[in-house]
């Protein structure tokens, strides 16, 4: 900056034929961090043993039902090949003209297995509500 | 085949549009941070429109109906394991993955264990798996413009898929290759699923398997030629034949050890046919099936037919519902997420898009158990997409849907090599010497792409399905356990995670030598060996628990706070994403710090 006063117009018309100067962002704190940092999140960064216990529940509550859904799968269409092994029968029935393994397998699983991942989003985003209003409670 | 003039117009309109989409993405991608990650601000959506587009190679778009064709019901395991393994994938990995801040899978290993050898290891893997992957594609584009377009030699489709690719990653890294997989995949679909339901209509317009003379799908019979039929043998196979019929043997290869010209009688029982042979079978005789298929449709139509199909279909179950997660160019695409939130949601978009796709090359298999046959005999199978429209509708219509599918598959060989080449050219770019700049990441494109097209130059095309199957299990036996057990359990350590992918990936190569070796030497190995996951995933997991446990004091110290970042709802602000800045160039480094680009 020079000392003439800024703002008068003939300094600007000189200014602007010439590079005007480069702007630059003067960041005086990063706008990514939260607004106000609550103790309790503190208190997570720091990992004193009361973070550590309410995160490892937290990770245990998400990981059970994470189990749990999977067992889901495992039960239905794990146990499908076993099925078949035994009631070799099952292909004799037919609906609506197609053999009743290929409506199984090449139909059912896939709405089974969207309708189980819809579940689990929506599961797992309830917990971490809740674990986030008990943090910023 | 004839050349057909629609299917290259088509073929070429798809290699015109993905490079003209990748090069204009392209035009916005200047950083590391770009290149590898595309800025992570992709997204779920498009992203999970991409991840399948990249997901849905040639083994899904060919391979899948000619498994179908051939194996029948047990083949169905295949998508509704390609499919399930994303679920693995979003109950188990993806959130934490993302939020762990990671830029691929050498980096996460680095990042939560904290070993420089670890990723050395991780990156020496995801090379591995990456080209196990990537050859199929280069060979089966080879294999399908050779088919379109006689006379083309084989190579030539493979270094036109190669080069597409290298243009369009050289020129924008994963920023360029995003939009182009997501269009990718809406191709894909369209290219599937018209032609599907213009064939059932026609088939059934002539009045089904009656109408043309086939045999019915759950008839104790093999199937039938529906028209005189000649078939060329370009390798040696033995062929099961389960009703006597006559046959015209023609050409040079030696059938059943003799050089008998002329016409032939062939009795129930097994007939070796060498290669250029050639077969002419009248109409309506019933079709010899290269042996290891079932031969009749009543046993084609019903899943798991003994022990050791039983076996076989739960190690597939294995490989493809671990499998996945442990793909790298899958999970290469999940760093891509804003958030741990967002790659959840992806993930899910993927299940619906991957289901809606997966019902089409069923039918087509079905229906192409039908109309052609002639696959049966040489065992080509992965050809029955191309070839079922010209057989279904002669003519004009036809070709036209040829076209279609065609440019459905080439779709299919140009998205995933793009994913590919990139997550390999990613690693290989931030590994050893390499410091993650863009002009590193060029050259390692370079690399990437050119040694797979020498080896897929190189090697004997084989049955697409199957080499990508093994990649699944490689990745299950590999990344899985160090994935799933990495995010879950705190105790684990480097050295166990080391061991166990090295004991997972040698079990899983040494039953690919093996498998070879018989091949070569008359056939003694168990087909279980073809897919041996069944077994190498548990061990692979029990070696790493094992390992974790004996050196217990390696567990790093930071580990509570790496569980608690990759676990963390995002909205607590605890994720920190790896410094990929680090690595590039002062002036990378500060177009990336005043923020133009980030949402």
């Amino acid at each position: 900056m020079s000392d003439e006063p800024a703002g008068t117009p003939a300094a600007e018309q000189q200014a602007k034929p010439s590079r005007p100067p480069r702007r630059k962002r003067v960041v005086l704190a990063d706008s990514r961090a939260p607004v106000t940092v609550l103790r309790t999140v503190l208190e997570l960064e720091e990992q004193t043993s009361w973070a550590e216990e309410v995160v490892r529940g937290f990770i245990r509550t998400q990981f059970w039902t994470a189990v749990r859904l999977a067992l889901v799968v495992i039960s239905t269409l794990g146990a499908l090949p076993l099925v078949f092994f035994f009631a070799p029968g099952l292909s004799e029935v037919s609906v609506v003209g197609v053999a009743l393994p290929w409506l199984l397998l090449g139909i059912v699983p896939f709405p089974l297995l969207f309708g189980l991942a819809y579940w689990y989003n929506v599961l797992a985003e309830r917990q971490e509500r809740d674990f986030v209003d008990m943090v910023e409670k | 085949m004839e050349l057909n003039l629609w299917a290259v117009a088509c073929i070429l309109l798809v290699c015109l549009a993905t490079f003209t989409i990748g090069f204009r993405s392209s035009r916005l991608a200047s950083t590391t941070q770009d290149f590898l990650t595309a800025r992570r601000t992709v997204r779920s959506r498009r992203n999970a429109a991409a991840v399948s587009g990249e997901y849905l190679s040639a083994a899904s778009f060919l391979g899948v109906a000619g498994l179908v064709l051939k194996d029948g019901a047990d083949a169905l395991w295949y998508p509704i394991g390609f499919t399930a393994g994303y679920l693995a994938l979003m109950l188990f990995v993806a959130a934490p993955l993302r939020r762990s801040g990671a830029y691929s899978l050498p980096d996460f290993a680095e990042a939560r264990l904290g070993s420089r050898q670890l990723r050395g290891l991780s990156t020496v893997f995801v090379v591995f798996i990456g080209m196990l992957y990537l050859v199929p594609q280069l060979q089966g584009a080879g294999l399908t413009l050779s088919q379109i377009v006689p006379g083309v030699p084989l190579w030539a489709g493979a270094v036109l898929v190669a080069a597409l690719v290298v243009v369009n990653v050289l020129g924008g890294g994963m920023r360029a290759i995003t939009v182009v997989q997501a269009f990718q995949y809406w191709l894909k679909l369209f290219a599937i699923a018209a032609p599907t339901f213009v064939l059932c209509a026609l088939f059934l317009g002539e009045g089904g398997v009656d109408g043309i003379g086939g045999t019915g799908l759950s008839q104790p019979m093999a199937p039938r030629f529906t028209t005189e039929t000649t078939v060329e043998v370009a390798t040696d196979v033995v062929l099961q034949v389960r009703e006597g019929l006559p046959l015209w043997v023609e050409g040079d290869g030696v059938v059943d050890g003799s050089r008998a010209r002329g016409s032939v009688y062939w009795g129930p029982g097994e007939h070796t046919v060498g290669a250029g042979a050639r077969l002419r079978f009248a109409e309506g005789a019933p079709v010899p099936v290269v042996s290891g298929a079932p031969a009749d449709n009543a046993t084609w139509l019903r899943p798991v037919s003994g022990v050791g199909d039983l076996l076989t279909t739960y190690s597939l179950i294995f490989a493809t519902f671990l499998g996945t997660m442990g793909l790298p160019h899958v999970l290469n695409r999940f760093y891509t997420n804003p958030d741990g939130r967002a790659a959840r949601r992806t993930t899910l978009h993927v299940l619906m898009l991957l289901s809606l796709f997966y019902l089409f090359p069923v039918v087509l298999g079905a229906l192409s158990r039908i109309y052609t046959p002639e696959l049966l005999v040489t065992g080509t199978t992965d050809a029955a997409v191309l070839l079922l429209p010209g057989k279904i509708a002669p003519g004009v219509l036809g070709q036209v849907l040829g076209a279609v599918t065609a440019a459905g598959a080439f779709a299919a060989f140009l998205s995933a090599s793009s994913g590919l080449v990139v997550s390999v050219a990613g690693v290989l770019s931030t590994a050893g010497g390499g410091r993650g700049r863009v002009r590193d990441f060029r050259w390692a494109t370079v690399i990437a792409g050119v040694v797979p097209l020498a080896l897929a130059l190189l090697f004997p095309t084989g049955d697409v399905s199957l080499s990508v199957g093994l990649s699944f299990a490689l990745a299950a036996s590999t990344f899985c356990p160090v994935l799933l057990l990495g995010i879950w359990w705190p105790r684990i350590t480097w050295v166990g995670a080391a061991t166990g992918m090295c004991v997972g990936g040698g079990l899983v190569l040494l039953s690919l030598l093996i498998s070879i070796i018989s091949g070569l030497t008359g056939d003694w190995a168990p087909e279980f060996l073809l897919q041996p996951a069944l077994v190498t995933v548990p061990i692979a997991f029990l070696t790493v628990y094992l390992l974790s446990k004996a050196t217990s004091g390696k567990v790093p110290q930071e580990t509570n706070r790496i569980r608690m970042r990759m676990h963390a709802p995002d909205r607590l602000g605890f994720i920190r994403d790896r410094d990929i800045a680090r690595f590039g160039t002062a002036e990378e480094r500060s177009k990336l710090a005043n923020g133009r680009h980030r949402r």
